[in-house]
């Protein structure tokens, strides 16, 4: 984001990026719990996947995630990269912690652990400054 | 089995991001009004690399739906942070990018944080 920035437009991508998390978390949960409920097993078969889509939880969950998707666009023309990517990283934290409390996975220590390095890891690598087709063009 | 799934998911991630980067940059810059979105559209028609980047995402998603299906969440969504280490690597290796020190070792931070949630 520009460094002289309006509060209100600040408050905006704040929401905006809220609102991508959330849909995401909401998305991957909804997803898991109805293939976890699905009776087929997934193979290379396709046609398990398409019946799938018609769970209501599993169909729940792309919506969410189509939505997420077309809210991270919107929010990239709103804010820079390296701006959102390291923020949007919290997201593996996040399914860590749904899992645990709505799928009742064992989170061990471990995990944990490996799910917060890779939390940091990705926001040290989403924050490198990336280069611009714009400044190769001049 | 999960390895397979997260390398299939991972594989087909970094796959559809460099087919996408590739042609976008032959593309050149697009916007996100609704001309630009439908010229988009055009764009994804008119050139194969874009339409075999969707059918990445395709596989992707479906490898994270089988995933799921048998693995907890906080080991799927974690696990796809793999595809930092491999578009880090690809990007030096395909696209000659230059890669600071900053992102080579948030990659490495990443594979070591992949390698605890797995074990």
């Amino acid at each position: 984001m520009p460094a002289k920035t309006k509060p209100g437009a600040i408050l905006r991508v704040w929401g905006i990026l809220f609102l991508f998390i959330a849909l995401k978390a909401a998305g991957n949960l909804s997803l898991a719990w109805g293939m976890k409920h699905f009776p087929l097993v997934m193979s290379a078969n396709p046609i398990p996947y398409i019946q799938a889509m018609f769970n209501p939880f599993v169909a729940l969950g792309v919506v969410a995630l189509i939505l997420a998707l077309l809210i991270r666009m919107a929010l990239l023309s709103l804010a820079d990269l390296s701006y959102v990517l390291p923020v949007t990283a919290v997201g593996y934290v996040i399914a860590a912690f749904m899992g645990k409390t709505f799928l009742s996975e064992v989170v061990s220590g471990q995990r944990w652990l490996g799910t917060i390095l890779i939390f940091a890891g990705a926001a040290l690598v989403s924050s490198t400054a990336p280069s611009t087709t714009g400044s190769q063009a001049k | 089995m999960k390895w397979i799934l997260v390398t299939l998911m991972v594989v087909a991630t970094v796959l559809s991001d460099l087919l996408q980067s590739h042609e976008m940059k032959r593309a050149g810059r697009q916007s996100v009004d609704a001309r630009g979105l439908m010229r988009l559209l055009r764009e994804i028609a008119r050139r194969r690399f874009l339409i075999l980047a969707i059918g990445c995402m395709a596989v992707s998603f479906f490898s994270f739906m089988a995933l799921v299906q048998t693995e907890p969440l906080s080991f799927a969504v974690p696990a796809s942070a793999t595809s930092f280490v491999l578009e880090t690597l690809l990007a030096k290796v395909v696209l000659r990018e230059r890669i600071g020190m900053r992102r080579a070792v948030g990659a490495g931070i990443v594979l070591c944080g992949v390698i605890l949630v797995g074990g």
